[in-house]
Parts: structure tokens; sequence; C-alpha cells
């Protein structure tokens, strides 16, 4: 780990302020954050912690729920109104990491969670078009069992390794941010970005900014929702194939539908088609097929993960069936 | 390894091979164990007590010093700087930047490096313990991707981790063979394993195949592996006064003296490594590179040294499995008797080392076959030495051989018991020894009994429960019994009636100081309390490897000699005043805090008196068991019979296990409790091993691109059920206690288990490890 | 610029890249916190920070400022074991005893989370009020905390056993 000056925030204006300052990182739980500047992956100059400003929940005048940055991921999965409704963001969060590693992760830092590719983690052995732009990607070619069928370029198969920010995709949150340059939001489906020949830049964070908060929007459909999560062990492992789903039926027909996938591209991958599909269409099992390829249609699996399709596909499938069949 | 190594080996196996025709013809009274282990009969004592582990409270509380505990007056940590090479030399090699570095003491390499003899590889020398016989950093040449090139050392661990990432190398790579595939392709030579080529063969069984009624013949491949112990390979060295002492995790100490001895051309009394507790090691804490670079960095700095390597170092550092790749091929008539058995295929090693993995000894004792082809063949690739894990052989070599049993039941409509009974062997297939104890066919019973075998469906794929399909399936279990030479015990009886052991074994998580306590308790007539188990020194007796589940008979059997020279001792001690004078030392034994005639309990002094009379504080003694000649006149092995029920999803291919039965024939069980862990633990490594375990080596660069515990998966507690064990505990006649080491059996014949269960589930046969879901779609 | 560790004050390290881990282990002689991985994946480096269970490994100790650290040290001593790490001995919850102390601070956090009803991977119903402490949510909620000798029956038969008992004399007492 290079040496780095450490600096706590009182509040995001302050830190804000001692970033742009020190050109430093922001740290949260650090659960990600140390162990890539253990492994020389990062190497800031000055941390800002910022675990000390807003872990708020607070109901907003809409119905939504404002979710402050610093939020511990348990502290977010048990709130009882995230449970009433937002399951499905409850479900994610549980599937994810360890008790411990919840413990202590924040919302914020889980949004900026880097990929899990073992090219990437390699720093001084493998190359790497994440770490340094242009040199190439070992993954292509190499153990890519993990990796993306969806979103990628030859620069880069890497995927995004939360679950939480799947159910967030699914539930069109928005991300709230702060930076020398003042406040904005964007929604979270736009915060991430698809690797194409930059892969080294994975969201739309101008340098300096701070995620401040997390809003959800009011969503009537989450009521009937669920995360299921398919990976090599049955608990502490990174998903293979993820699905946020969340369905609403009136008479038979879809109603409102929101559907995302998590393990299978570079950012959680919001399946807009799969949605259009399923949308005012007949809840049967043909339908969820259907929809499922329409999303699907677009993969283009590696020399190792071709299995993503039709297992993205199954999940797909089943979770919406189990929704319907919950709903009727 | 070079010609002359092997042909040394070879060598040494005629020789052992000529002998084994003499042990092999010699009167039972004449070999170790000829005569029953007194203890045998001892039935209501200490023996097989589920006594809780006398080392147990110190664990719980996170108070038993681990290697990288022990804190030394100005000591410097060191970090291990790897080649992202696999073959050729450094061109540069940069330390300035590291050396200037805060905190930096040192930056070490070839170049600095204390000169030293290259490391007797394991099994080379009944002393050598070094994964390999590699220089260690003496020149500029690279072997593997991964090979240190450089140790920073610093005052703080955070320091030296630091100045590691400012070491800059370039290199002059050379064509380097890391393409098992390609390897191949450049041609095969024999395996040779411990001085014998790995080769059997009865009869034409190709010819044998062709002809039988029914026959199965496929290829199971498994990957690399690695053991993981939770606790990371460390070490803490230093030099006083020309002695080199090594706080070290090893199952190894006296081994690990003795190499770095000869490395540093020094008296194997010059070093001293102990290593009291080891958390874990499956055969991966042995010597690796670690050890002897601390050793060097203390005598260039002067100063005490840590180094605690990181997950990524120990995958860089300290050998694995190796993959191997197998055909097994068996014909049998319509009754399911077999007519052929070929078990045979490639696995890679280096050229630096004599560990082929030996995947064909199951098979030399499993089944009575007509004809016979046992083979391994060997590639070798230049990547990290692999070594000894957990059940080296038997593990993966039972996966091929036990699912192509099944698959033969299944072709012939009968139930895999069955035919596993049918085919049970009069006397060793292979060496045509007697068994020394073997009762499979009891554990086979009882299992199947307690798991409810009869109550399956047959058929593939017809039990569903929702998502879910069930299936059960089972496979033979098997793991020599071993006792290596060398073993030698120091006993010591006070006047207050307590005794110690001083043994230079090891206490890895198997009991051993536990159930020693418990048979020399037994043996000594003592209670529990008064009896001490002293080890992990390389200080004291006996040469005692803590692998091949040889410990306890090595213990045992050292023991044994050690006690027969106390009561010798005693005997005199007690002189023509005592009651038991005239007797001589198999006449009497321990009892009630004293010796007694055996047959005559009443006929007793105890120790106290004795040593009072004499006038005498303590009596030591020391002594060495016979070679162990017991294994080449009986063929001695344990069995297991093991059952698996499996749930598969339909949807994900997702596979849990639902339930797992281990029914095993081990001899005597000396501590319940611990035995039981013993078994449980070598099961869940056996579903790693099914499931999910695998080293991802890159072949394009001869590198490991998963070293860490979050991409090479271990099972977790969701993954692990409540798993059934039971044991014959029939103890077998010629082995010191009648007992069979356990800590290996259970990782035996567990993957094809689960996979014989995946096949039951859903009709699918999977004969690639590990079985992951993708697999199952 | 303090931490408490068992009810002691200790000194927060001048290098900030010290992590809780490291601290206590080489700084403060307290090595019952263990390093398995230093990589977030093992749960070895499991200690109590103001009661909560994380993992002191990926934790800067500089973070600690004015917290409160439990370690193994804490709970309980050989002589004076805490009734989980007696469970441990009775079950074998363990063998090299490499992964015990991560495994024995985990499950007193986590008999902490069930009675607060913080929900697993396996809860059925997330708006039930209480969670039932059975196997299936145990293992789930230990998964965290990796053991390589395989002593995964033992610890959860010591851990249910302790907090089995603990409920009853809970519902006893009120």
């Amino acid at each position: 780990m290079n040496p780095f000056v450490y600096n706590r925030a009182a509040d995001a204006a302050d830190a804000v302020r001692r970033a742009a300052a020190l050109n430093a990182k922001y740290l949260g739980g650090g659960t990600n954050l140390v162990d890539l500047m253990r492994e020389t992956i990062e190497r800031p100059p000055a941390l800002v912690d910022v675990t000390g400003l807003s872990r708020e929940i607070a109901q907003t005048p809409d119905g939504g729920l404002m979710i402050g940055a610093a939020t511990r991921n348990t502290a977010l999965a048990e709130h009882p109104l995230v449970r009433e409704r937002y399951p499905l963001l409850t479900r994610a969060i549980v599937a994810g990491a360890s008790p411990q590693i919840r413990n202590m992760a924040t919302v914020g830092g889980n949004l900026l969670q880097r990929t899990r590719c073992v090219y990437f983690y390699d720093d001084d052995g493998a190359r790497c078009n994440k770490r340094r732009p242009g040199e190439g990607c070992d993954a292509i070619g190499g153990f890519n069992r993990m990796h993306a069928v969806l979103g990628a370029s030859d620069a880069c198969i890497a995927v995004h390794p939360s679950d939480m920010c799947v159910a967030l995709a699914a539930l069109e949150a928005v991300v709230h941010l702060e930076g020398p340059a003042g406040a904005r939001s964007l929604p979270l489906t736009d915060f991430h970005r698809l690797p194409g020949d930059r892969p080294d830049l994975e969201t739309e964070l101008a340098p300096g900014e701070l995620i401040t908060a997390v809003e959800l929007p009011p969503a009537a459909v989450a009521a009937r929702s669920a995360y299921r999560k398919v990976r090599d062990r049955a608990s502490y492992a990174f998903a293979l194939v993820s699905v946020a789903a969340a369905l609403e039926l009136e008479g038979g027909l879809v109603k409102d539908v929101r559907l995302a996938f998590g393990g299978l591209a570079h950012k959680p991958w919001r399946a807009w088609k799969a949605e259009a599909a399923l949308r005012g269409n007949a809840a049967s099992a043909d339908a969820f097929a259907a929809a499922a390829d329409a999303e699907l249609a677009d993969a283009r699996p590696r020399s190792g993960n071709a299995f993503k399709v039709e297992l993205a596909r199954r999940t797909l499938v089943a979770v919406l069936t189990d929704l319907a069949g919950a709903v009727a | 390894m070079s010609l002359a190594e092997d042909a040394k080996q070879l060598v040494q196996g005629a020789m052992q091979g000529l002998m084994g025709k003499a042990v092999a013809l010699a009167p039972d009274s004449w070999i170790p164990g000829g005569k029953p282990d007194p203890l045998i009969r001892h039935q209501h004592g200490h023996i097989g007590k589920p006594v809780t582990r006398i080392d147990g409270p110190l664990k719980v509380a996170g108070a038993a010093p681990f290697a990288a505990e022990f804190p030394l007056e100005g000591m410097v940590y060191a970090a291990v700087v790897h080649s992202v090479v696999a073959r050729g030399r450094i061109a540069e090699l940069d330390v300035t930047a590291a050396e200037a570095a805060a905190g930096v003491v040192a930056v070490m390499t070839w170049r600095n490096a204390p000169r030293l003899k290259a490391p007797p590889v394991f099994l080379s020398d009944p002393k050598a313990a070094s994964g390999d016989n590699l220089p260690v950093m003496q020149d500029d040449e690279i072997h593997w991707n991964g090979q240190p090139i450089a140790l920073v050392l610093a005052e703080t661990q955070e320091q030296a981790d630091h100045a590691k990432s400012l070491v800059r190398a370039t290199y002059h790579a050379a064509p380097a063979v890391t393409d098992i595939e390609a390897a191949k392709a450049e041609g095969t030579k024999p395996g040779v394993f411990m001085g014998q080529p790995l080769h059997n063969k009865i009869g034409d069984a190709e010819e044998a195949l062709a002809a039988a009624p029914v026959a199965v013949d496929a290829t199971y491949t498994t990957p690399g592996h690695n053991h993981n112990a939770i606790e990371l390979h460390a070490v803490t060295a230093y030099w006083r006064d020309g002695t080199l002492r090594l706080h070290d995790a090893t199952q190894a100490v006296s081994h690990t003296a003795w190499t770095m001895a000869k490395m540093f051309g020094i008296d194997e009394k010059q070093v001293v490594v102990t290593s009291p507790f080891v958390g874990g090691g499956f055969g991966g804490k042995t010597l690796w590179q670690h050890q002897v670079l601390a050793a060097c960095a203390s005598q260039l700095t002067g100063r005490p040294v840590r180094l605690a390597l990181s997950r990524e170092s120990v995958y860089r550092m300290v050998g694995g499995r190796a993959p191997t790749e197998q055909r097994v091929a068996l014909g049998a008539d319509r009754d399911g008797r077999l007519k052929a058995l070929i078990h045979r295929g490639v696995t890679p090693k280096t050229a630096t080392n004599v560990m082929p993995e030996p995947f064909i000894l199951p098979t030399r004792s499993a089944y009575a076959s007509e004809t016979m082809l046992l083979d391994v063949q060997v590639v070798e690739l230049d990547m990290l030495a692999n070594t000894f894990m957990r059940a080296p052989g038997e593990s993966v070599g039972t996966f091929a051989l036990e699912s192509a049993l099944d698959e033969l039941a299944h072709a012939l409509s009968m139930d895999p018991i069955e035919l596993r009974l049918r085919n049970e062997p009069e006397k060793d297939p292979t060496l045509g020894l007697p068994f020394s104890s073997r009762h499979i066919d009891e554990a086979w019973r009882a299992g199947s009994e307690r798991f409810g075998w009869s109550r399956r469906n047959r058929t593939p794929g017809a039990t569903r429960e929702g998502e879910w399909l069930i299936g059960v399936g089972c496979a033979t279990a098997t793991y020599p019994y071993y006792r290596m030479p060398g073993g030698a015990a120091r006993l010591t009886l006070t006047r207050d009636g307590r005794a110690s052991v001083d043994i230079a074994a090891h206490e890895m998580g198997m009991g051993t100081a536990t159930a020693q306590t418990q048979v020399t308790a037994e043996r000594l007539g003592l209670p529990l309390e008064a009896v001490t188990f002293n080890y992990g020194d390389s200080t004291l007796p006996g040469l005692v490897l803590a692998g091949g589940s040889q410990q306890t008979a090595s213990i045992g059997a050292s023991v044994i000699a050690a006690h027969r020279a106390l009561v010798k001792e005693l005997l005199k001690l007690a002189g023509n005043d005592s009651v038991l004078a005239g007797l001589d030392a198999d006449e009497v034994g321990g009892h009630d805090g004293g010796l007694c005639k055996l047959d005559d309990p009443e006929r007793c002094e105890s120790y106290a008196s004795i040593l009072n009379r004499a006038g005498r504080d303590s009596v030591v003694v020391e002594a060495e068991p016979p070679m162990p000649l017991e294994t080449q006149h009986w063929s001695m092995h344990s069995h297991g019979a093991m059952f698996c029920e499996v749930r598969v999803n339909t949807v994900t291919g997702e596979v849990r296990i639902s339930r797992f039965l281990g029914s095993f024939d081990c001899g005597r069980i000396l501590n319940a409790k611990t035995a039981a862990s013993q078994f449980r633990g070598g099961i869940i490594m056996g579903l790693g091993l099914a499931l999910m375990e695998e080293t991802q080596f890159d072949p394009r660069k001869g590198r490991i691109m998963n070293p860490s515990l979050a991409e090479y998966h271990l099972p977790v507690h969701m993954d692990v059920p409540q798993i059934d064990v039971m044991w014959t505990d029939i103890p077998d006649p010629h082995a010191p206690m009648g007992a069979h080491g356990v800590g290996e059996i259970g990782i035996t014949g567990t993957g094809a288990a689960v996979a014989n269960a995946i096949f039951n589930a859903t009709g699918k046969r999977i004969r690639d490890l590990p079985i992951t879901l993708d697999k199952l779609l | 610029m303090n931490l408490t560790v068992n009810g002691v004050v200790a000194a927060l390290p001048d290098d900030p890249r010290v992590s809780l881990l490291d601290l206590l282990r080489e700084q403060l002689r307290l090595p019952g916190a263990k390093k398995g991985c230093n990589q977030g994946a093992c749960g070895a480096c499991t200690v109590l920070l103001d009661g909560e269970r994380i993992l002191s490994c990926l934790t800067l100790a500089v973070q600690c400022e004015g917290r409160s650290v439990t370690t193994i040290e804490g709970v309980g001593a050989p002589g004076a074991l805490h009734p989980l790490q007696q469970a441990f001995l009775e079950h074998d919850g363990f063998q090299c005893g490499y992964c015990t102390p991560g495994q024995i601070c985990s499950a007193l956090a986590m008999a902490d989370e069930i009675r607060r009803g913080v929900p697993s991977h396996v809860t059925g119903d997330l708006t039930a009020e209480t969670i039932a402490l059975d196997r299936d949510e145990l293992r789930e909620r230990m998964s965290g905390n990796l053991c390589r000798c395989g002593a995964h029956n033992g610890i959860v038969e010591a851990i249910l056993e302790t907090f089995a008992d603990q409920t009853e004399q809970l519902e006893a007492a009120e």
C-alpha cells in the first residue's frame, strides 16, 4: 500500500473541499478500496473518510426513500420500510458478500465497487485495459467464465460485482452527487458506464465528486419483487447471474415490470427490452421466455461464459413465473 | 529431475522391491505388528473415548501461538517480489527505489543473498523436506511464473509491502512449457513415485476389455487444487551463536531442520525448528522457499526476520495438487465380475521434483480383476512444483475409479454396492500380499443400512421436489496405512506418578496431542492428567512427518519402543524385592499407576514405590521402533463406504449436498470426537473437490490466476450439510494400538459419491471436476 | 487519537496504512484475531467494533478513533471461557484452531443480529418480527467465516446449543 494522508470529513462540503485539495479518494467502509490499495491497483495520495457523513434513511415527500451514502449495507437491508416496500433491495443486499462486510460497506461505496476480474487484480502479471488503458486484455482468451456477455467491448469484458446495484437499477434509483462544481443527480442506470474503449472510466463521476445519497422513488411495482442470485457456491460468492425483478399484474396482463441483471455486464444491466416486451402483454411462460430472448439477443459470449446466456434466460423466466404465481 | 536422480530413485526402488519379497515371505512373528499391540485388548480405558482436545482452551481463546505470533526484539518484516514470467533470466532488477523507501532495512536479491546449496527435494532422502531442488535466490534464472526474485525487509510490514511495489524487474523471457496439451504432444514419460514405477500390468487388459460382454471406458479430468490452510505460511527466523532458529508452521520440523542445515552447510543440530501449532497443513506446510529466504535475510541483516506470506505469495511459492487426466475402462461379465481394469493417464509435474500425482494408487488394491493395466505418464512443465495434498493419488484417483464403477453398475443394471462387493479381492491384487485388516463389506453393510440405501430410486432423474432433482450415490473410500522409517520417542516417568512423551511430531488440528496422550496414559496405566505430550520441536527425538496419515502409527510405534525400554528399566530398578521380581518386559504392563503382571493384575507395584525404593526421582528412556516392515508383509489399508444425497436445481444447475454419510473401516479409533472431526474434515474438502475447487493455471503465461480465497472457492458453512460418520472400530491386529491414521481417507471417494449422486438425480454423468452448475444446464 | 480494545485504551498508529488487524496483532500484541487472507475473503480476522462484527483486515485502524473493539481475548480466556467457547470445545467446533477466534466473534455478533431481526439470504418472510435460530439461518449467517479443517458441523452445533440456551434463559427470566 502506498503511503497516503488520512483525513476525516465533517460533512459533504468539507469532504469535497478536502478531496479537491489533496487529490484524494473517498473512503467508505473500505471493503473494496483498502483491498485494492493493498494490491497497489489503487494508489491514492490521500483518503478522505466519509463514513461520518449522512447515514439517514428518510422518507421523501413523494413517498420514496432518501438514503444517506454512508448508510451501511446491513442498516439498509434491515430497515423496515425497505423490507416492506422494496423487498428486492433487501434480498439483493443480503445475497451479497458476508455479514461482516455488509456491516462495514456503505451504500455509496457499493456503487463504486470495482470488478473482480482476476486479470484486473493481477497488477504486475497480467494485461488489463482498466489498469493501463491500451495495453490489452488478458481476460479475453483467458479465464472468463465470470465475465460479461452483454455490453462488453474488445477492450474489456469485466463485470460489475454488486448485487445491491442490480436492485437499485430495477428500482430506478437516483444517485445524488456533490462536487467542486456543485450538486447534481443522475439515474443509477446512467451512473455506471459500459467499457467501450475506456474501461478505466467506470462511472460518470467527475473528478472529486462525492456520492451523498441514493434516492428510491416510490415504486408500487416493488411490492411484489424478488432477487435471485446464482453463484458457484451456496453463499459468499459473486454472482454468475442475478436477476432483480418486480411485477405488477392487472387482469392477467403485465401492468408494470422492472427487470435487471447482475453478473452479465460492466454495469448493473437494466433489461429495458425485456420489460418493453412484457408491458401490457399476458403474463405467460411463453411471454417471459420471449422477453428474456429479446434482452439476450445481443449477448456476445466469450470462450468460457456461453452458459451465462442460457442461465440468465432460465433464471429470468423462473423469477417471473414465481412472481406471477405470487401475484395471481 | 535429472536422469541421474531418476536412476537413483529406480535403483532405490528396485532394492526396496527385492527387500520387499523377502519381507513378504518372512513369518509374521519376525515382522513389527506380528505380535498384536497389547493395548488392542484394553476395552474400557482411555482409548476410543471422545476426550475433548487438550489444547482446545488455548485455541478457542486465541491464545495458541502460531508461527507468525512470535514477536522478537529488533525483528524486521519481509515481503516477497515474484517473477511474472515462467522461464528466462532477470534482465534488470532495480531495487534502488525500494532501498530508499522509508523503513527499508535491506532488499535481498540473488546478488546479495548468502550462498547456499540447493535443497534436497522431498523423497530424495528420508530427511529431505523441500518441495523442489531448485537453488533459492542464487542466480538470475527464472524457473516458474511466481518465483521469488527479491525479498524486501523493513521495520514494519506496511513499509515492506510498499517497498516491494517499488522493485522494478525486466526479463529475458525464454520459451516455456506451460501448456499440458502442448507438452503431451511432445511425448510423455513414465511416472515414478517413491522409487517405484507407477505402472502395474496383469495379463492383457485391453484385449480382455474388448472381449468383455459389458464395458465402460471414459476419461475423467481433475483440475489443480491448493491446500488453502487458513493460516498463511509464516516463519520467524533468527541466528544465535551459529544456530538458526525457526518458528515455523510445518508438518515436518526435523525434516526442515536437516534440509536447512544441508543448504547452509551446517550440522542439523544447528537448526532448531519449533512449530507448536499449525493452522492447517494438508500437505502444504512443508519446506518451501520462504523459510530459506527468511533465514538468509536474517543472516544478511543480522536481525530476526518475520516472513508471513500473503495469500497470493502462498499460491506463487507453495505448490498444490497437479491436475490429472485419467482413463478408466472396466470390462465385466454379465454378473459384474471384472475381466479388465484399466486406469491410466497423464499428469504434469516439474523437472525439479519427484512427485507425479499418483492417481492409480487406490486402484492397486481395490478390486479383483482378471487383467489390469495401471499407468501414470508424466509431462514436465515450467511451473511451481506440484506437491502432496490430502490423499495424493487417492483423492482424485478414486473420483475416476469410483465414477467408473458406478457407470458399470448402471450398464449392468446392478446395485453399485453389490458390484463392488462382488469384486472384493481375497488378497492384494497387485502385490499378492494378504490384507492386514479389511472389513469393507461391514462398512458397506452398516452404512447402507444407516443411509437407507435400499429405499433409493434407482432410476436417474426420477425424483423431484419443486425445482430440485434429488439423487443418491455411493463410492468406496480408501487410503493406505503408512509408517515411515525414523520414529523415536523419549519417555520420562517421575516419582509423583507423572509421565511425559517427547517426540518431534506435529499438531495441525488432527488431535494428535490429545489422542496420543490417551494412548500413552493407557499404556502406562495413568490418568490423562498425569501425561504430558511434548511435540513440535526438532530437538525432540524422532523423524515424524505429519503426512500420509502416518503420524499415528509412527508415534504409536515409537512410544511402544520407548515404553518397552521403560518397563525394562523399571523392572531392573524394582529388583528382587519387588513383587514383580523375575518377570520380563513382555509379562508386565502399566496399570493403575504402576506395573502389573499382565495375567495377574493383583501382582503390582506402583511407579512411585519402584522409584522410591531405587532412590530415583525419574526414569528417562529413549528408543526407536523397528523399521516399518509390516507394510511390506501385509497389504495395509483403510476403507470407507461413502453415501451422498444431492439436490440439483433444474433451472440453474446449482448443486446442494443434502446428506452425506461416511462409514469407515480404519482400525481402532483412538478418540471418537477428534476422529469424527477428521473424517468430516476430509469429506468436506472432498465436497469442495467435487463441486467448486480449481486452481486456475493460465497456460498462456504459466500463471495461477486465482491466488485468492475470494476466487478459489472453498466450501462455506452453507455448502456443508450435517455429515454423518460411523466406523467399524475393528482393530488392525498388525498396527500399533490397532489403529490407522484417519486424516486423509475422508477426501477419498467423496468426489465420486457426489458425481454418482448427481447422475442418479439428473441422468447426467459429469466426468470433469469441479462439477459447476454450467455443466448441468 | 485513541480507541478502546477489550476495555483498555490504546493509541492509534501513526501510519494510516496500518489495518485494525495489524494494530491488534503487531502493536497491541493481541494475536487472537487471525490473518488468513488479508483481503476480506476468509473471516478469520473478525472482531467486534462497537458490538458489530467486522473484518479487521479491511478496516484501517485510524478509522476506529473513539470506538470500542472486542477481540477473542476480550471474550474469554482459558480458565474463564465464554459459554460459546466452552461449547466449541464440547462440540469439537475446530481442529487447527486458526479460524476459531473469528468464528466465535462472528457467532457472538450473529446472535445479536438475529435477536435484532436482521434478515438473511435464507429468511423466508422479510416482515416477520422474529427470526428463528435454525441451522439454515446459522449456516448462511456464518458463511463469511471459512474453515478449511472442516469443523463446520461442530461450529453450528456449538452455536445452536449456546444460543438456544440463552433464548430459553431469556424467556424464563421474562
